[in-house]
């Protein structure tokens, strides 16, 4: 044993006698709540599921795929079988993931609020996601849809029996609840900052969530007119998409891509608030080019918007036009490059502790760099005509949405589950979880890269023999991935009970949430703080960030 | 920045009116063949109306800036929408000659 742990005798931290997870009980206190670290849990509740029943297709695609032959699943089983995966993931996950949980929870407390803007509207962006989720399982028990998740017309407005218009009003439904948690945000961020608390002393998780909100107040209602013209021309044989009733089917893509395109932003963008948090924080250090990362964040929902057609290139739009969208596209890999360069300069020279939290971070920069860089392949013109709608545009986005977006969402969950319920999870399991996810989650994706360059399309599920080799080792590593995931679910519940008490702030981490108690009380701080220094006061003064 | 001027229920009567006379408009000029024009005339009306209902039944011309320049935002992105799609559709005959 070091010298240095045997100075540091630990404080015995003891729970604080009312949080906000004891000061009432009760079913009705959980579902009429107004709190917004409440309303974050229920959120939490749901989205895991979905995420498991996500997962589960996940597992039932990579099983189908250990043979060349379809043998599992009809070919149209298989369909609905990536349909649900992608819809569930997509709309039920990802969107909602950093921000309706983290953010829901963590926006008020950074900025020093007592709640959210709108407290009503925050539980009701709740109920509404569960409507719409509820649309979906309604899609799904009565035979499930074939559609793909991207529902392209004239397949889904003319073709398929399945039950499109039903899982489209879900996503539609499930639309608004993002909107109102957007809405909530800037509205909050604009009009409830702490004393002393200025635009340039916002966090970097609270720029990213506001530029995430951005997206989804000005984007989501694009999906939604789109869905609703898909349901009108199915169910009324309106021409809007439909060459045959007088439409155009590359419209639909121009729609839909329009909002899609921006939504990976929505997923990934909190998620990249949270690594710069945990980066900083790890690095003991102030975060290196904070303007840049915050305003980089702002660009990159700004530019996401212009960049759609990177879809449709072999959808023959027009070539100039191509050529346009191509060069935009990357343009905006500039402002994503500038926060990883900012993220690994914060920990050049830093004293970086290899917590959990951390793990997942350092992944997430590998990763999200890889998936990336693999996006500036697919803006190609030319290249992407040869890999488009193959394994290697699977393994780029899964590069960004699980290796990025799910480790950052794990990573944040790592780092504030402490706050939310108060006692921390056992460390060596969780090193060792990080750990299996990014083993697993390479092992999984990263053949797929060598499958679609080599030419195995997405989307069916029989493959020539040759590709054997690579999806059984992406199968293999989907069962590892699984463990990955299933395991900080269990020390987590079982945390709740066992886990060591936290105290208000195991991680000696600067920021407005770490100053109450945790949990925190109903009201989030006992008085209103002050705010009277930059964000991330690590290593020369690590001492006063707020006076009360 | 006037939150409480909201409009007399006179005005309201009358932006109804305007509203109607624009349906009824939209209607009678679909009988007659304009040709290319016919499309141009609907979505005029119709964005006339839309403004109205905008600046006085949704209140925002009594709103102050920040509201203002919301709805500008919306607007906004709907023209890169419109204009960043056209983009495709106008140009998509061009040979690369
Ligand atoms: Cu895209």
């Amino acid at each position: 044993m070091s010298t240095v742990n045997q100075v540091a005798i630990p404080k015995v931290e003891v729970m604080p006698e009312k949080h906000y997870l004891n000061d009432n009980y009760g079913i009705r206190s959980w579902l009429l709540t107004k709190d917004h670290k409440r309303i974050a849990v229920l959120y939490l509740f749901t989205i895991t599921f979905f995420f498991f029943l996500g997962g589960l297709f996940a597992a039932l695609i990579r099983l189908e795929l250990l043979t060349p032959q379809g043998d599992l699943f009809q070919s149209d089983t298989y369909n609905k079988l990536f349909t649900m995966h992608g819809v569930n993931m997509i709309f039920f996950f990802l969107i909602p993931s950093v921000p309706a949980v983290l953010g829901n929870f963590l926006v008020p407390l950074m900025v020093g609020a007592k709640d959210l803007a709108f407290p009503k509207i925050n539980l009701l962006s709740w109920y509404i996601f569960i409507a719409g989720a509820a649309f979906a399982l309604a899609a799904l028990v009565s035979g499930g849809v074939d559609t793909g998740w991207t529902f392209y017309t004239p397949l889904s407005s003319g073709f398929l029996k399945t039950p499109v218009v039903v899982l489209g009003v879900g996503i539609l439904i499930a639309g608004f609840a993002s909107i109102f948690t957007g809405l909530n945000f800037i509205v909050t961020v604009h009009r409830m900052r702490a004393p002393g608390l200025t635009w340039g002393r916002l966090p970097l998780f609270v720029w990213a969530n506001y530029a995430a909100s951005l997206i989804m107040v000005l984007g989501t209602p694009v999906l939604a007119i789109t869905l609703i013209l898909l349901v009108l021309e199915r169910g009324f044989h309106i021409g809007i998409f439909d060459p045959k009733l007088g439409g155009d089917p590359v419209l639909f893509q121009h729609m839909f891509w329009f909002y899609s395109h921006p939504a990976v932003y929505i997923m990934i963008l909190p998620g990249m608030g949270v690594i710069s948090e945990i980066i900083t924080c790890f690095s003991r250090k102030r975060v290196f080019g904070y303007t840049f990362i915050a305003f980089s964040s702002i660009a990159i929902a700004v530019f996401g918007f212009v960049v759609w057609a990177h879809h449709m290139f072999v959808a023959g739009i027009s070539t100039y036009s191509a050529l346009v969208f191509s060069l935009l596209s990357f343009a905006v890999a500039i402002p994503s490059a500038v926060k990883v360069f900012n993220w690994t300069a914060t920990m050049y020279k830093g004293s970086v502790t290899l917590s959990t939290p951390m793990l997942y971070a350092l992944g997430f920069i590998g990763l999200f760099t890889i998936g990336g860089l693999t996006g500036l392949f697919l803006a190609a013109l030319g290249l992407d005509i040869h890999v488009h709608d193959t394994y290697f545009v699977v393994a780029h986005f899964h590069y960004v949405m699980v290796g990025g977006m799910v480790m950052a969402y794990l990573g944040g969950l790592h780092f504030w589950w402490p706050k939310m319920t108060g006692r921390l999870y056992p460390e060596a399991w969780a090193k060792m979880a990080a750990l299996i996810t990014f083993i697993g989650f390479n092992l999984t994706f990263f053949p797929q890269f060598i499958l679609g360059y080599l030419g195995m399309p997405r989307r069916y599920h029989a493959y020539p023999e040759e590709f054997q080799v690579l999806n059984v080792l992406s199968s293999a590593g989907a069962s590892v991935l699984a463990v990955g995931f299933i395991l900080p679910l269990i020390y987590f519940l079982y945390s709740l009970r066992y886990g060591q008490v936290a105290g208000n702030n195991p991680w000696k981490a600067t920021g407005l949430e770490w100053e109450t108690t945790s949990p925190p009380p109903t009201h989030n701080f006992e008085e209103t703080p002050i705010v009277t220094c930059d964000p991330y006061n690590y290593g020369d003064d690590e001492e006063v960030h707020v006076v009360k | 920045m006037s939150e409480h001027a909201h409009p007399s229920r006179a005005l309201y009567l009358v932006i109804f009116a305007a509203l109607i006379v624009g349906t009824c408009l939209t209607w009678g000029i679909a009988f007659k063949d304009l040709g290319i024009w016919n499309p141009v005339v609907a979505l005029t009306i119709a964005v006339i109306k839309a403004t109205l209902v905008i600046l006085y039944f949704m209140h925002v011309r009594y709103s102050n800036k920040l509201t203002i320049v919301t709805v500008c935002a919306g607007f906004f992105w709907l023209l890169i929408l419109i204009s960043l799609s056209l983009s495709d559709y106008l140009s998509r005959s061009w040979s690369l000659q």
